[in-house]
């Protein structure tokens, strides 16, 4: 395994400047991921390090070893990518087997053959490894797709979206076992998504992307409670955070604060005044959220309860100044004592 | 010509093999219709099902019996619905369910091996596509790579007679009800696969079909725009009372979108109830778990139930639950996540935390105790370590049993009131 660097990148697509003077540490044996909007970069960045682009500026270290031009071949870095790409005529085993099988790599059958069934039974496919390619669920294809990127062991995992194909209960599954595998085998992953459920539960640290800029790293925690500016706040969090005019917390807010942003879970809901100064939008027990409006202002409140409240009824908000985090008009952080 | 509203036809249908669990045995055995008419302004179908004996069946379009096999494989079977009066309906199942084999035939796309579907009472099963006059929304859009963005909003308008003044309003309007003006004068290729979807959406809305079949149209897109897009269509569909059936395997697209949510699973109608109903009194085990993120947890309770039981024993532990109204040999505790609560250990029911993930609002725990390994929801300021003793509490009210045989709901004191309370409203 190994540690991954990239000094100020900079990649254009005619026009499109996709990343802009990149710079990432990430260390050996972490996972890490890029979330960040469609358009964002993170394919991209994903794609420079393993040698599939040239940047056009800036280096690509691998273990501290400057590899920028060295062909994608050579680099020993494993892609798993959205599209499970198996290869439909081959069974569970000789898709695994496979890139070992290069003659690049001289590997006896024998080693072949215990490096197979450690990974399948890493993946727990032990029983599914004679069958056809194409005779396996979503979910199977897709992990013998990350048993094909394992069985290299490569220093780096690369994986662009692995499990954004699945349904919803396989990409639970996947995730507590990508997470298990990678802490086992003290794999380097870098990890693209734009689901960020994905980069809460998994990651060590994340890179929040955006115009193919890094606007933040961190921990999950880190970020989600303490981001550096609006787009990031917006970034991490379902539902969004709030965000509410600053004329609404008169006396609470710095001079220069335009927007005040406070998480779903972190308003209060009091539902039995009746004379409240919210309407209710939209109540769902099955979301646990309520929206309610003010002046045109849609406020969301995480809200688990047994009954819903019926849309248009009146409630108040309530919304904790220790809570609330402030933003100039640029949308940068305004920290308070 | 028949007025919105009245009643042009009811077919009674074969009950699905499977339909909710309830002692309340009139409704058990009620078919379930699925039923399209048209608006009141003639703009448009609109979609509803509902149980026979619920009320007043309008027939446009209703799906009898419909069966169809794949050489030795059942799509679907024994579907027989009938759909109604200003709803969004969501076929939900996971892949390979049958939801979308149910659409094509709705189009035409399919013909059934058995069945009949019926629009305005007239027998339209065999009939082609374009007779019908319904429009189908695929799960992947093509878009011509040639073109650029303005132009393939305006290709499926070129062929309709509008004037330019028209096509131009119209190419704005859904431009800026899908945020892609500033992309008009793109070329497609240059796009993310996010916007090339948003232009894609935006070529077919942009033609004001009279309905809409859609098959997984957000799939591929960002889970953010996903929720702007599920808002977005759902404000699309309340405006223009464009008729939808909405296939998807995404239940929190359903959840977002819906009037009324069809579960399928191996070609069948699971159960068909508002978002509500479906999350708290799910038919079956199969709906319990299928519906909700973290899934329901399901405990095998290890002596029966009986009926009048008011509580249940897991070893040392007893939990408290709602009445029961119907009796199992061997019974299943459905519990949510979120209707857990964690205690300081000594308080509830003991237990020990396996593993927890984090998801910023909350965390969700796993947890080892005496009914099982189960998954509780936690608040973020409370952050659970690994191996700690907590307590549990489960909120009675929100409980739910299984027949561990049949799968089926028992039915309890809650379940009953739901049913009442279902039919009033």
């Amino acid at each position: 395994m190994a540690s991954v660097s990239i000094n100020s990148v900079t990649k254009n697509f005619d026009a499109i400047k996709a990343v802009d003077r990149m710079a990432l540490d990430i260390a050996d044996g972490e996972f890490f991921v890029m979330l960040g909007p469609s358009g964002a970069g993170k394919t991209t960045t994903l794609r420079l390090i393993a040698g599939l682009e040239q940047p056009d500026d800036g280096a690509v270290l691998l273990d501290g070893e400057d590899v920028t031009t060295v062909p994608a071949a050579h680099r020993d870095c494993a892609f798993v990518f959205q599209q499970y790409s198996l290869y439909p005529h081959l069974t569970v085993y000789d898709n695994i087997a496979f890139p070992l099988r290069s003659p690049l790599r001289r590997h006896t059958p024998a080693d072949i053959d215990a490096r197979v069934q450690e990974v399948a039974k890493l993946l727990h496919i032990q029983s599914k490894l004679h069958r056809k390619a194409t005779a396996l669920s979503g979910g199977e294809m897709q992990r013998v797709a990350i048993g094909r990127a394992l069985v290299r062991r490569p220093k780096v995992f690369l994986m662009d979206e692995p499990l954004s194909s699945l349904d919803a209960k396989l990409r639970e599954e996947l995730r507590v076992e990508l997470r298990r595998i990678q802490k086992s085998t003290g794999s380097t992953v870098l990890y693209v998504t734009h689901d960020q459920v994905e980069a809460t539960t998994m990651a060590d640290r994340i890179a929040i992307l955006e115009d193919g800029r890094i606007r933040q790293v961190g921990k999950p925690e880190e970020i989600y409670r303490d981001p550096s500016c609006l787009a990031v706040a917006l970034r991490l969090g379902a539902p969004a955070i709030n965000v509410l005019p600053a004329e609404w917390f008169e006396g609470v807010v710095p001079a220069r604060a335009r927007h005040v942003a406070i998480r779903p879970e972190d308003v209060e809901v009091t539902a039995d005044t009746g004379d409240g100064t919210f309407a209710v939008v939209e109540c769902s027990l099955v979301k646990h959220l309520i929206v309610a409006e003010r002046n045109d202002v849609d406020v969301r409140a995480r809200f688990v309860a047994d009954q819903p409240i019926p849309t248009g009824s009146r409630v108040t908000l309530k919304f904790p100044p220790s809570r609330c985090l402030f933003f100039d008009e640029a949308g940068n952080r305004i920290r308070t004592a | 010509m028949v007025a919105a509203g009245s009643i042009v036809g009811a077919h009674k249908c074969e009950p699905p093999r499977r339909w909710p669990g309830d002692a309340n045995a009139a409704l058990v055995n009620d078919p379930v219709f699925l039923l399209l008419h048209r608006c009141a302004d003639r703009r448009g179908f609109v979609l509803h099902c509902r149980q026979a004996s619920a009320g007043l069946i309008v027939a446009e379009i209703q799906i009898k019996n419909l069966h169809k096999r794949f050489t030795d494989f059942t799509a679907v079977q024994n579907s027989s619905l009938v759909l109604e009066d200003g709803k969004f309906i969501v076929l939900l199942g996971p892949s390979g369910c049958g939801k979308t084999t149910t659409l094509r035939m709705i189009a035409g796309l399919e013909y059934p091996t058995s069945g009949q579907i019926l629009l305005d009472g007239e027998d339209v099963t065999y009939k082609r596509p374009r007779e019908r006059d319904i429009a189908m929304v695929f799960q992947l859009f093509a878009l011509y790579p040639h073109m650029g963005v303005r132009a393939n909003l305006e290709f499926p308008l070129r062929n309709e007679g509008l004037t330019r003044k028209e096509i131009d309003r119209r190419v704005s309007e859904v431009a800026g009800t899908l945020r892609i003006e500033h992309l008009l004068d793109q070329r497609v290729g240059g796009l993310a696969g996010g916007d090339r979807q948003r232009v894609a959406l935006g070529r077919a809305i942009v033609r004001e079909p009279k309905a809409f079949l859609m098959d997984e149209p957000l799939g591929t897109l960002d889970a953010e725009f996903r929720e702007v897009m599920c808002v977005e269509l759902r404000k699309l569909h309340d405006r223009l009372a464009t008729t939808t059936v909405f296939v998807t395997h995404d239940q929190n697209e359903a959840m977002a979108l819906a009037d009324y949510i069809i579960v399928m699973n191996k070609g069948e109608i699971l159960q068909a109830d508002d978002p509500e109903g479906i999350y708290n009194f799910p038919s079956c085990m199969f709906v319990a778990s299928f519906i909700g993120r973290p899934a329901m947890n399901l405990l095998p309770v290890a002596s029966g139930v009986a009926v009048g039981d008011t509580s249940l024993r897991f070893g040392s532990a007893t939990v408290a639950i709602p009445a029961m109204r119907a009796a199992a040999e061997h019974a299943v505790l459905g519990v949510r996540p979120e209707h857990i609560d964690l205690l300081p250990a000594g308080q509830g029911v003991q237990a020990r935390v396996n593993y927890c993930e984090y998801f910023g609002s909350h965390w969700v725990v796993d947890l080892e105790s005496p009914l099982g390994t189960l998954k509780a929801v936690a608040p973020k300021d409370l952050i659970p370590v690994q191996g700690e003793a907590v307590g549990l509490r489960l909120h009675t009210e929100r409980l739910v049993l299984f027949d561990s045989k049949s799968e089926l709901l028992l039915a309890s004191d809650s379940t009953v009131q739901h049913r009442s309370g279902m039919r009033n409203g």
